[in-house]
């Protein structure tokens, strides 16, 4: 039932498409010149049908349990839902749709069994309507496809502005999704801030979310000063990116200008594998391999080293990120034109002063870009941190200590009992939103960057 | 100078400045140049002529050995520039290359400021004690590359925005800087038009007085204009060298004079 109109839509298109062919065949046939060819002219009618029609079904299955939930309720016997709140008047509708799909527990109120029938009597309706409405909407346009065929009529403009409009649709579903995902973050970061002053969160040194959500339940006052949070996920970056930038980059020179042909058909493969592993391995090294051989070294120096460090999370966050820099710096490096390593060699440079002077600079636009977005990767990364960082969030800028991240504090805070409209919860909106902007504007400004250098490199 | 060359330059009594005997260049399988011979004469302009494919570039290429950078490409034979041989394993390519400038067919600025692309040898060779001697050596350079009239307002300005012809004499001017006692030249001329192609050829023969030039070209009009010397090269054969003159008005082998009257290429 549920796949009978897209089933309705795709023949009507295939008809459609036919019927317009063989018309604009049989004009040709005649010996009258056609401005477009057949193909395009089914191929409108088969576009003409398929773009509407689909639209309207998703639009109908979009809406479709909406209206029906507010005719169901409108339905019910006057009072039923006086005096009641909006979670009650919810859980109502929960339990109706559940003794609708079947699903009864406990004996319910007369009214509700009777709303259920309604509401299943409603879903057939509109199901029928539906396929009707497409059914009819399809026939339509295929008969209006039709009249259009002529010798004279563009069919192959029309096919290009829908097409075109397609690609444009498609092109914008990115910028659409990352509107969604600002407004569903900004939402709940509006109700967090309404409980927590904005001053405190941005500006306090104490984290401590574990405010009781049950009345009963043993916690803590609760502080929400993120500046520790922040301050944890900045050591960890940097430790990763001290790690990353300069293996990644050496290696990228290597590859790309001293490696043999041997060695360099060997060492990319691997960083390629490298690049595909799952951050929750890289986690599991951590915590398994990294922090108790950091541990056991600092015993030996006399350092007093933490269990979790972010030495650990930092290091193998830094070995993650190596294939990603040294195959943007390689990209970059092999994008500067041959003429260019020719013309040092020829004045007698060295491949080393070659690589420093003239490769180096030419391809810094590439390689700052690609170190940025590796900053982004960084700040955002969470598997590595939650397996192998700490909880507790610490002012210090030690990396032998445990600290934690943001994307810690934002798992720990929606594991486990969560309601919506607690602090504890909400902090968790309050800290993506953070970092949203801050990998917004790392990468903004490493498009900028790319682009200013790339003005006066060209 | 855009006649025949000067009759009163006999090229014959001048110095030898680079010797090739029986130079072979494989390219993997590919037998590329077979078996030359030449004699490259001391301050003149010696022009290599030939059909695309024919290996006058390889040739070129391994007067300052530019082919080693290439993996698959072998040279054997001996090539000798003021009678050392510039193969032999004590030889750093490097020096050698401060020795034996070359020019390329696409401009290839550095993405540099001008002044930086001349300063560019200079500096990695320690030429210059201070920034005055670097100042004076760059000067020099540009007014050899007869550029310095054009660039002389606007030395911090990067190379890649003059025009073609500029960029050629950019790229010539930077060659030059290292006080090269030859330069090599790979169709310096095919990426410009006619009117930078003129001055880029009156450069050549200023050149001429301080440096051997050695030339690849396509053009012929550019090789009898330019060059006092030209040798014919064909499918990785030395076909014929002699006097620019006699190649052009009077030549001995039969594919040399379908060559120049336009009938092989």
């Amino acid at each position: 039932m549920g796949m009978l109109p897209f089933a309705i839509l795709l023949v009507a298109a295939i008809v459609g498409y036919m019927i317009n062919l063989q018309s604009a065949r049989a004009i040709r046939a005649d010996g009258t010149k056609l401005h477009s060819l057949s193909g395009f002219h089914g191929l409108f009618s088969a576009l003409l049908v398929l773009v509407p029609v689909l639209t309207f079904v998703l639009l109908w299955l979009g809406f479709e349990g909406a209206v029906i939930e507010s005719l169901m309720f409108a339905s019910l016997p006057t009072g039923t839902l006086d005096g009641l709140g909006t979670g009650e008047v919810q859980l109502i509708g929960a339990e109706i749709r559940s003794i609708a799909g079947g699903r009864v527990f406990g004996t319910p109120e007369d009214w509700k069994l009777a709303a259920a029938d309604r509401l299943i009597a409603y879903e057939a309706w509109s199901d029928w309507l539906l396929i009707a409405a497409v059914a009819a909407l399809s026939v339509a346009l295929v008969l209006f496809a039709r009249s259009r065929v002529a010798p004279e009529y563009r069919a192959r403009q029309q096919v290009e502005k829908i097409t075109t409009g397609l690609m444009i649709f498609c092109a914008t579903v990115a910028i659409f999704t990352t509107i969604g995902i600002v407004f569903a973050l900004t939402y709940e970061t509006f109700k967090f801030f309404q409980m927590v002053p904005l001053s405190e969160f941005l500006f306090g040194t104490s984290w401590e979310p574990q405010i009781p959500i049950r009345e009963d339940q043993i916690a803590a006052e609760g502080a929400f000063g993120a500046v520790p949070v922040f301050l944890g996920t900045i050591v960890i970056a940097t430790i990763a990116l001290t790690v990353a930038v300069p293996v990644g980059l050496l290696t990228a020179i290597y590859l790309n200008e001293f490696a043999p042909h041997a060695v360099r058909s060997v060492i990319k493969p691997i960083l390629e594998i490298l690049a595909g592993v799952p951050t929750v391995v890289y986690g599991f090294f951590a915590i398994l391999v990294v922090a108790p051989a950091l541990r056991e070294l600092g015993a030996d120096l006399g350092l007093d080293v933490a269990s979790n460090t972010a030495l650990a999370a930092g290091g193998v966050m830094g070995v993650m990120l190596i294939p990603f820099i040294s195959s943007f710096a390689d990209d970059a490096l092999s994008a500067v034109p041959q003429s260019l390593r020719d013309g040092a060699l020829a004045l007698g440079a060295t491949r080393g002063e070659m690589m420093m002077n003239v490769l180096f600079p030419a391809a810094i636009p590439g390689i700052v870009g690609g170190v940025l977005l590796a900053v982004s990767r960084a700040i955002g990364e969470t598997m590595i941190v939650v397996m192998a960082a700490g909880l507790i969030a610490r002012m210090t800028i030690n990396p032998l200590d445990s600290v934690t991240a943001v994307t810690v504090q934002i798992v720990t805070l929606l594991i486990g009992d969560t309601a919506f409209d607690s602090p504890k919860t909400l902090a968790a909106f309050a800290l993506g939103m953070m970092l949203f902007l801050a990998t917004l504007v790392i990468n903004v400004f490493a498009l900028r960057i790319v682009r200013k250098y790339r003005e006066i490199y060209d | 100078m855009y006649d025949a060359p000067n009759p009163a330059t006999n090229v014959d009594q001048q110095d030898i400045k680079i010797t090739a005997k029986g130079v072979q260049v494989y390219y993997g399988e590919t037998h590329a140049i077979k078996d030359v011979d030449v004699n490259i004469v001391d301050r003149a302009v010696t022009s290599f002529i030939g059909p695309s494919g024919c290996g006058k570039s390889t040739f070129l290429r391994c007067l300052n050995r530019m082919n080693d950078t290439i993996d698959i490409c072998r040279v054997e034979g001996d090539i000798r520039i003021d009678g050392d041989d510039i193969y032999d394993k004590r030889v750093d390519p490097v020096q050698l290359r401060a020795k034996v400038g070359m020019v390329f067919q696409k401009p290839n600025p550095f993405p540099k400021s001008i002044y930086d692309n001349v300063a560019y040898g200079p500096r990695i060779h320690g030429l210059a004690k201070n920034k005055a001697d670097l100042d004076v050596i760059v000067e020099r350079a540009l007014r050899r590359g007869a550029i310095w009239d054009e660039v002389k307002d606007r030395l911090d300005a990067p190379g890649t925005g003059l025009s073609g012809g500029q960029q050629q004499r950019l790229c010539i001017a930077r060659a030059v800087a290292t006080e090269p006692e030859v330069l090599l030249m790979d169709e310096p001329c095919s990426a410009l038009d006619p009117i930078a192609t003129a001055q880029v050829e009156e450069l050549i023969d200023e050149l001429r007085r301080d440096y051997t030039v050695v030339i690849v070209t396509h053009s012929m009009q550019q090789a009898a204009r330019v060059s006092q010397k030209t040798a014919f090269f064909h499918l990785g054969d030395l076909v014929e060298y002699g006097e620019t003159d006699q190649i052009f008005t009077n030549p001995k082998d039969e594919r040399t004079e379908r060559y120049v009257t336009g009938r092989i290429g």
